[in-house]
């Protein structure tokens, strides 16, 4: 590809936009819950913590949400404008599932989100309870709707090829496709791990700083759960997920373990490392461990797997980017592990808010989350190549007629709106989770007449309150 | 079965649109005012009487998109194909607006001129696109089997930059009346100036436009003045008289020199939907402008049917929650009224 290649620059751009877009949403699924579960806490137990981290993980939830809807809108066009043959075909089935998820969750998510972000005059606090429930439900609730969607690109069924388009006939089975409940577990687990991650950052950095307050202290603490319990899940689903793949999408698997050839009646080693290359047809300079392969995918001591060679070439997707991957998700996958472990083994010695160099490894870990599932994206998608629907619509047949040129200004404008916006957003992100967190002045009574529509505007700060007078 | 599937679709995707045009319609127009409007607290008031609803609003658009993908995929692909350009520019209009809605308020004071331009020229371009986006529309497309076969640039003409400044007029409109209702004191003074001098402005432009359509394309000309049809299309123009004139009483104060209040606002919510209803007729049964008919686009029965059960259930839920929340904020916005 020495030219500029339309559908590359198309490929490009979409696994750009909606990498970009990924981000906001998995951390908008994670504080969407933790929120509801600090309120809830707040209301059963009365104590004030609570309901101070809430406001406090409430600005960094609207900076991040606004960012996830602008960047969630292109997505819903960029079907149309970079996939016109793609939507064409497969429009009768993603179609409805994207309707759905605009009907059930985002609609959800902004009709509460006013009363949630603004609503603290305005409502009771049961009333409001309820509507930080809905947001959060209703980001969970398009989660499932867009990996429906996804993963029915992935491994496809309950359909009909009837005049060159798809049909559905069993909405059932396109919606409970094989690879969907493997996949909606893992990236479940995925957005809560990495908003873990993220909330364990801020509160050992704050610790670092000698803010040892117990607002911080229960962020922290409530984070470092969330990580023990979740990472073990999270490498057990992506195990099964692994199977999964193996069963239906099997050349990703190959290239995903850098796997070529089987000798008959051998075991497959794991290669540890290596660099794959598709123009040799082989993994050079591996490291291996003998059986290991067999024994994660097929679960015995000397199984086999099809290898690369086993299917034609241009059947094949990418190893050498997915090789490697691969291996960044599972190694920080491992790295949490270790971090969740740490947790319960200083906490269990009574150290867990002064031990320097492990706070220092939490604070290290928090954009691990958001890196190991832009990985496993990546692995995913560029592995289900070149099918954009596998085995059934290439992607080369898939993109919009637009010209080299047309493509490649509007990706410059893509890269360049994106990285300075969401950047500077993100450093505002960032900003607000690094002041202290800070007791909350008491909310104004509902009644008060002369609180009418509060500024109802932003979530965040616009002064700092005194840092002083709010220490406990 | 006698259920006209793709019908009631088109229906459907009609009143999701016309939502989309309206609701964010008066978001965009406050930041259209935006320039016009130099106080700092003034314009920290104008967000605020939309902040806690501007993304449900904007949610509209996203329907609009998923349900034309949902039951016309053709119109869907090849439309989007045709307007690659100006729905580019408009997505990058409203991430502008849309991020300046929070970043405005939480950046450092350097920063915040910066994100007010962004407010505006987010709303400017998102609407001017809109509005050029639709131009293009009534002119048609070139289209052979199932794809788009124009060049990247054949949406830009002088009728569809007509139409896109057009578009900036409507929504300050819907912005200024909007803001006649939530505001008091000096800024609804402002306000209702500024909407008695853009309603002329607008007329004129609906005017040219009636011309404009059927004089380019002798299809419109037919749907307008052939009997009997001109006598049940000459309601429409009628109305929208009536209702500018309605409108511009109420805000000069009416006989008994009253404060206007939300009266400007449902008129000018009223003369948006003449005019898109003038659209509908124009072009109705077209999807993909000149010759390609809702039905011909229309997604298998299959499809349609099952996205059609949840439109039919889930859109009245969410009618109500929406207003729901409309009435939680209802009333006037004012200064300094934070609460955290
Ligand atoms: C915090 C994020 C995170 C972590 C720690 C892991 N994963 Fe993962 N992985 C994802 C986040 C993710 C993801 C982003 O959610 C993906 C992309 C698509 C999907 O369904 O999940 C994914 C995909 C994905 C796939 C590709 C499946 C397919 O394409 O069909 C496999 C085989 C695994 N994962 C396996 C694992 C294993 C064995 C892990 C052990 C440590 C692991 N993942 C950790
Ligand atoms: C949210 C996390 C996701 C990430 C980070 C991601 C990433 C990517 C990347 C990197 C590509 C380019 C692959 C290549 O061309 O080699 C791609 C392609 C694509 N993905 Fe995803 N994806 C995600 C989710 C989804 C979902 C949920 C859908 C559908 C509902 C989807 C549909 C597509 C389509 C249509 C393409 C274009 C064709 C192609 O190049 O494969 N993606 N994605
Ligand atoms: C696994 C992949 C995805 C997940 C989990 C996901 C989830 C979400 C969530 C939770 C939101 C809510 C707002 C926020 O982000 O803060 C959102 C917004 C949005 N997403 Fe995604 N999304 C994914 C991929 C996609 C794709 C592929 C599309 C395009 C078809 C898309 C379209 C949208 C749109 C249009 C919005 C804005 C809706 C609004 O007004 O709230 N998303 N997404």
């Amino acid at each position: 590809m020495s030219h500029l290649d339309p559908l590359l620059l198309a490929r490009t751009q979409f696994g750009f936009t909606i990498s970009f877009h990924i981000i906001f949403p998995a951390i908008t699924i994670g504080l969407g819950s933790y929120l509801a579960v600090l309120e809830g806490l707040w209301l059963l137990r009365k104590n004030p913590v609570y309901i101070d981290l809430y406001h406090f993980w409430s600005k960094a939830f609207a900076v991040n949400f606004g960012m996830g809807v602008v960047s969630g809108l292109v997505m819903a066009y960029e079907f149309g404008t970079n996939w016109s043959g793609f939507s064409t075909f497969a429009g009768g089935v993603t179609g409805p599932l994207l309707a759905y998820e605009v009907l059930t969750a985002f609609f959800l998510e902004a009709g509460f989100l006013g009363v949630m972000l603004f609503g603290w005059t305005k409502v009771g606090p049961g009333l409001h309870f309820f509507a930080t429930v809905m947001v959060a439900a209703g980001t969970i609730v398009s989660m499932t709707w867009i990996l429906a969607s996804n993963s029915w690109m992935q491994t496809p069924q309950g359909y009909e090829i009837i005049d060159g388009r798809v049909v559905p006939t069993d909405w059932l089975k396109v919606i409970f496709n094989p690879s969907f409940p493997y996949r909606l577990v893992h990236m479940g687990l995925a957005a809560y791990l990495a908003t873990a991650l993220f909330v364990s950052a801020a509160g050992a950095w704050h610790l670092l700083k000698h803010r040892d307050n117990p607002r911080v202290r229960t962020m922290f603490s409530m984070a470092m759960w969330m990580i023990l319990i979740t990472a073990p899940i999270q490498i057990l689903a992506g195990d099964q997920q692994g199977r999964n793949t193996l069963q239906y999408q099997p050349a990703k698997i190959a290239a995903m373990e850098g796997h070529w050839a089987n000798t008959p009646g051998e075991a497959v080693p794991l290669i540890l490392f290596g660099w794959p290359d598709m123009a040799d047809q082989k993994t050079l300079d591996a490291v291996e461990i003998p059986h290991l392969g067999s024994l994660i995918l097929t679960h015995s001591w000397d199984g086999q797997f099809p290898g690369l060679d086993d299917f034609p070439g241009p059947n094949r997707p990418d190893s050498t980017i997915i090789f490697w991957t691969f291996r960044v998700m599972v190694g920080l996958g491992m790295l949490m592990l270790l971090l969740g472990l740490g947790g319960a083994w200083f906490r269990w010695r009574g150290q867990l808010y002064h031990q320097r160099l492990f706070l220092r490894f939490a604070v290290a870990m928090g954009p691990a989350g958001l890196i190991a599932l832009l990985a496993g994206w990546m692995t995913t998608e560029i592995g289900r190549q070149p099918w954009i629907v596998y085995g059934v619509m290439r992607t080369s047949d898939a993109v919009s007629h637009h010209s080299a040129l047309a493509m490649s200004v509007s990706l410059v404008i893509f890269v360049v709106m994106y990285c300075a916006v969401f950047g500077t957003g993100i450093s505002y992100l960032l900003k607000v989770v690094a002041q202290e967190p800070l007791r909350s002045p008491p909310i104004p009574s509902t009644d008060d007449p002369h609180l009418r529509p509060a500024r109802p505007l932003s979530a965040a700060p616009d002064i700092d309150p005194t840092p002083t007078s709010g220490r406990t | 079965m006698g259920i006209d599937l793709p019908l009631i679709w088109i229906l459907i995707i009609a009143f999701g649109l016309m939502m989309y045009v309206v609701m964010d319609g008066f978001d965009l127009g406050i930041g259209i005012l935006f320039p016009f409007v130099p106080l700092r607290s003034d314009r920290d008031l104008m967000v605020n009487t939309v902040a806690p609803v501007w993304d449900g609003n904007e949610t509209w658009l996203v329907l609009g998109g998923a349900g034309l993908l949902a039951a016309f995929p053709l119109a869907y692909s090849v439309l989007l194909s045709a307007l690659y350009i100006p729905v580019v520019l408009m997505l990058m209009g409203l991430i502008l607006r849309g991020v300046a809605f929070e970043f405005r308020f939480k950046a450092d004071e350097s920063h915040r001129p910066f994100w007010d331009v962004a407010f505006a020229g987010g709303s400017y371009t998102a609407a001017f696109f809109q509005g050029a986006a639709l131009g293009a529309f009534i002119d048609g497309f070139t289209v052979t089997g199932p794809s788009y076969d124009g060049g990247a640039l054949d949406w830009l003409t002088p009728f569809s930059v007509f139409t896109g400044i057009g578009v900036i007029v409507a929504y300050a409109l819907l912005g200024s009346t909007w803001l006649t209702m939530k505001t008091e004191g000096a800024l609804q003074g402002r306000m209702i100036l500024y909407a008695k001098r853009i309603v002329p402005v607008l007329l004129v432009g609906i005017g040219i436009v009636s011309l404009w359509t059927p004089l380019a394309h002798a299809a419109i000309a037919r749907r307008w003045f052939s009997v009997p049809d001109i006598f049940y299309f000459a309601p429409v123009p009628i109305l929208v008289l009536a209702t500018s004139w309605q409108l511009m009483r109420l805000l000069t104060g009416g006989s008994d020199g009253k404060v206007p209040h939300a009266g400007p606002f449902l008129l000018a919510l009223f003369l948006l939907f003449l005019g898109y209803s003038g659209l509908a007729i124009s072009l109705w049964p077209n999807i993909i402008p000149p010759g390609v008919s809702f039905r011909a686009a229309a997604a298998p029965p299959q499809s349609q049917g099952f996205a059609l059960v949840g439109a039919l259930l889930i859109v009245p839920i969410i009618l109500a929650y929406t207003g729901w929340a409309y009435y939680v904020f209802r009333g006037k916005v004012r200064e300094g009224e934070g609460y955290h």
